[in-house]
């Protein structure tokens, strides 16, 4: 299943690249990528899943930036 | 401003202001002296005080990012370095860097969102609502929840919602934030509109033939969108870059902290000069400046009608070398036309069209239809009756009966099969040989014609560095090199069957130089295959046109050619300014670094290369958006 969200306060385009890289790494994701400059993330991750890997999304985006909220678009 | 930023602009001021009382009451001998002997607690308990507001969220975040495990980052630096100038009593700087810090992150911060305003300005053609009649009365609704179907209203000066056919109303339609064409364009009943457009005059009820989600100014966003998603190789390599990169700078900064450190003894002087090294050494201002340059690039393009599939294609075009165009419906308009009339002595050309019109008034082949319509469209009619006996002799024309007299028109077979007396001629285009009553009348020659703006295309391409450019077709020799020879390309490849195409592009590919890309430009319907196999695939007339949207990596939205050679200026001045980035980013990191080993530079010069440089390089990439009138 595929997904956007809207990353609000992402003001750094290194700590977008380690969420990234941090997101991808999670069990189940297929593929995610940050557009920095339009605030997106676009997640493809397994669908009976998809709640339980957001939550670890969520856990992931704070852990890098703890003023980043995830927002579904 | 969004609140935050207000936020820290407030405490910005605050302790500044604070900073500067200090400051004065320092000089100015009001406060009391340092004492000689033991620490300064009076200074220390003043100056904590504009230092915790400035400061608190960067300690906060250095702390809870510590338990976190995320040791090194930007806060864990900016702390340490600022907490060593308290301790030993340097309470000013350690103000003062803080203050300078928080300056140049709020800069950066306010750069980011204006240059993510300005990207997306360019790209404002999402519709806000639709208007749909209910109990006689207009409501706004979402476009979303508009079904196929529906009729909706469109007001002058709103934008088209949703993909339809017009069915009541005449307006004229600003196209031009699809299509970068800046003629409106006139729409009447039984007219598709385009979603995206602003409707400029006159209210239009149009019926919607297709859902938000697949209304073109939805797909247009979308592609727009998911640009980001496939990397340029330069943004790739700063990724990785900085993985590699941000382990190495911190071992090498340990090292250069502990062994000087065990062999001076001066453990405070090292540790200052070890976290001036790692604040510089940030690599935000490199991450930053390179999606920041792609986007400004694809944003640019997309104002001008030019949707940019990635930011590997944008990056790729700088580097085109050869350009292979479909001829049909790409260098010509894809429609015949009647370029030539040529009557025999003593007869008119009127004459000769109607002759021709009438005998071929039953056919409905593209050559047929063209004379037709030259014949109407002068003004001449057609009376069927005239006509007794018509005849089509396949491969040759037609042999008609027009008012009891034999008429032939058709190719030089047919009047040769007939004994006529008349000269074959060599063009361009197709002949028709019009004879009546076994009297040569004529001939009038069909032709597909080039658009008007295709051999500027050509020389602006040429301008812009493109080596090589072809003409595919499966048109006959004379058609296909006549076109070559009047757009001046550098070679021609005609009778081609489809799938030739493909092995053509093929030798054309392995022919380039290592750097040097090929595209293909075609109008995505037939060209699938070359389209993918082409470094880079150009479509054209992408309005409307699924098949063009999915096959192409570019799609051009109007037909206009030139624009090709316009996004490989867009591209080469994107990738110029993101060269100068990486440039000015690692000249000035490297030489604060070298500084900083030497113990010249101190926090202040390190904070400004970390920030002020990504500032920089900020405000550098927003000059892609701010030229767009010179592309």
């Amino acid at each position: 299943m595929k997904k956007k969200y809207i990353l609000s306060e992402i003001d750094c385009a290194n700590c977008a690249a380690k969420m990234e890289a941090a997101i991808n790494k999670i069990d189940g994701v297929e593929e995610a990528t940050i557009n920095f400059m339009a605030q997106k993330l676009t997640i493809e991750a397994d669908e009976e899943r998809f709640d339980e890997i957001m939550e670890q999304v969520q856990k992931a985006i704070k852990k890098v930036e703890p003023a980043c909220e995830l927002q579904s678009k | 401003m969004t609140k935050s930023q207000k936020k820290d602009l407030a405490r910005i001021i605050i302790a500044g202001c604070m900073f500067a009382v200090l400051m004065i009451l320092e000089h100015t001998g009001i406060l009391p002296e340092i004492p000689a002997e033991g620490y300064n607690w009076l200074g220390l308990g003043m100056f904590l005080v504009p230092y915790t507001i400035i400061a608190y969220d960067v300690v906060i975040s250095a702390v809870r990012n510590i338990t976190r495990g995320q040791v090194f980052d930007e806060n864990f630096l900016m702390l340490v370095a600022t907490a060593g100038a308290f301790v030993v009593g340097e309470f000013s700087e350690g103000v003062a860097v803080m203050l300078f810090y928080q300056v140049g992150e709020l800069f950066q911060s306010i750069a980011v969102n204006r240059s993510r305003a300005s990207i997306r300005e360019l790209m404002d053609i999402a519709p806000e609502f639709a208007n749909i009649e209910k109990d006689g009365k207009l409501v706004q609704v979402d476009p979303d929840d508009v079904e196929v179907g529906s009729t909706i209203v469109v007001k002058p000066g709103e934008k088209i919602p949703l993909d339809g056919v017009v069915i009541k109303g005449e307006s004229m339609v600003d196209t031009s934030s699809l299509t970068g064409e800046s003629v409106p364009r006139k729409l009447r009943t039984g007219d598709e509109v385009i979603s995206g457009c602003v409707n400029q005059n006159a209210t239009l009820y149009v019926k919607t033939t297709k859902e938000f989600d697949d209304s073109t100014v939805a797909k247009i966003l979308e592609l727009v969108e998911n640009a980001g998603s496939k990397k340029a190789k330069a943004e790739k390599f700063v990724t990785k870059f900085a993985r590699v990169y941000t382990p190495i700078v911190v071992f090498a900064a340990l090292a250069f902290f502990i062994i000087p450190s065990i062999i001076t003894g001066d453990w405070f002087e090292w540790l200052q000069r070890a976290c001036t090294f790692l604040v510089v050494s940030c690599p935000c201002a490199l991450v930053i400046s390179i999606p920041m340059g792609f986007f400004g690039g694809i944003g640019v393009a997309s104002r001008e009608g030019i949707l940019i599939k990635g930011g590997n294609y944008l990056e790729a075009v700088a580097d085109l070398e050869t350009v292979v165009f479909d001829k049909t419906g790409t260098l010509t308009q894809g429609v015949f036309k009647i370029t030539e009339i040529a009557p025999e002595n003593g007869i008119s050309e009127a004459t000769l069209l109607e002759t021709a019109a009438h005998a071929e008034q039953m056919s409905n082949h593209p050559i047929a239809e063209s004379i037709k319509n030259a014949h109407t469209e002068a003004g001449g009619e057609i009376d069927l009756s005239a006509v007794t006996d018509a005849q089509e002799v396949s491969g040759h024309g037609i042999e008609a009966v027009l008012r009891g007299e034999k008429v032939l028109a058709g190719n030089a077979k047919l009047l040769n099969k007939h004994g006529v007396v008349f000269e074959e001629k060599e063009s361009a285009g197709t002949i028709c040989y019009v004879a009546k009553e076994g009297k040569y009348l004529g001939h009038i020659v069909i032709s597909d014609v080039v658009k008007p703006e295709a051999k500027e295309a050509i020389s602006e391409l040429k301008d812009t560095g493109v080596k090589r450019t072809v003409m595919l077709t499966g048109d006959r020799k004379s058609a296909g090199e006549a076109v070559g020879k009047e757009l001046g390309l550098d070679k021609v490849y005609t009778d081609l069957l489809p799938a030739d195409k493909v092995g053509h592009v093929e030798d054309l590919l392995e022919e380039s130089t290592q750097k040097g890309k090929l595209a293909f430009v075609g109008d995505g319907i037939n060209d699938t295959p070359v389209l993918a196999r082409s470094d880079i695939g150009f479509a054209m007339g992408g309005i409307g046109s699924d098949a063009a949207i999915e096959a192409a990596d570019i799609v051009i939205m109007d037909d206009d050619i030139r624009k090709i050679a316009k996004t490989k200026r867009i591209s080469k001045f994107t990738l110029s300014i993101i060269r100068q980035n990486i440039a000015i980013a690692l000249i000035v990191k490297l030489g604060i670094i070298v500084l900083s080993i030497f113990g010249i530079a101190n926090m202040w010069i390190a904070v400004f290369g970390d920030v002020g440089v990504a500032v920089i390089c900020i405000l550098n990439s927003m000059r892609i958006l701010s030229r767009r009138k010179k592309y």
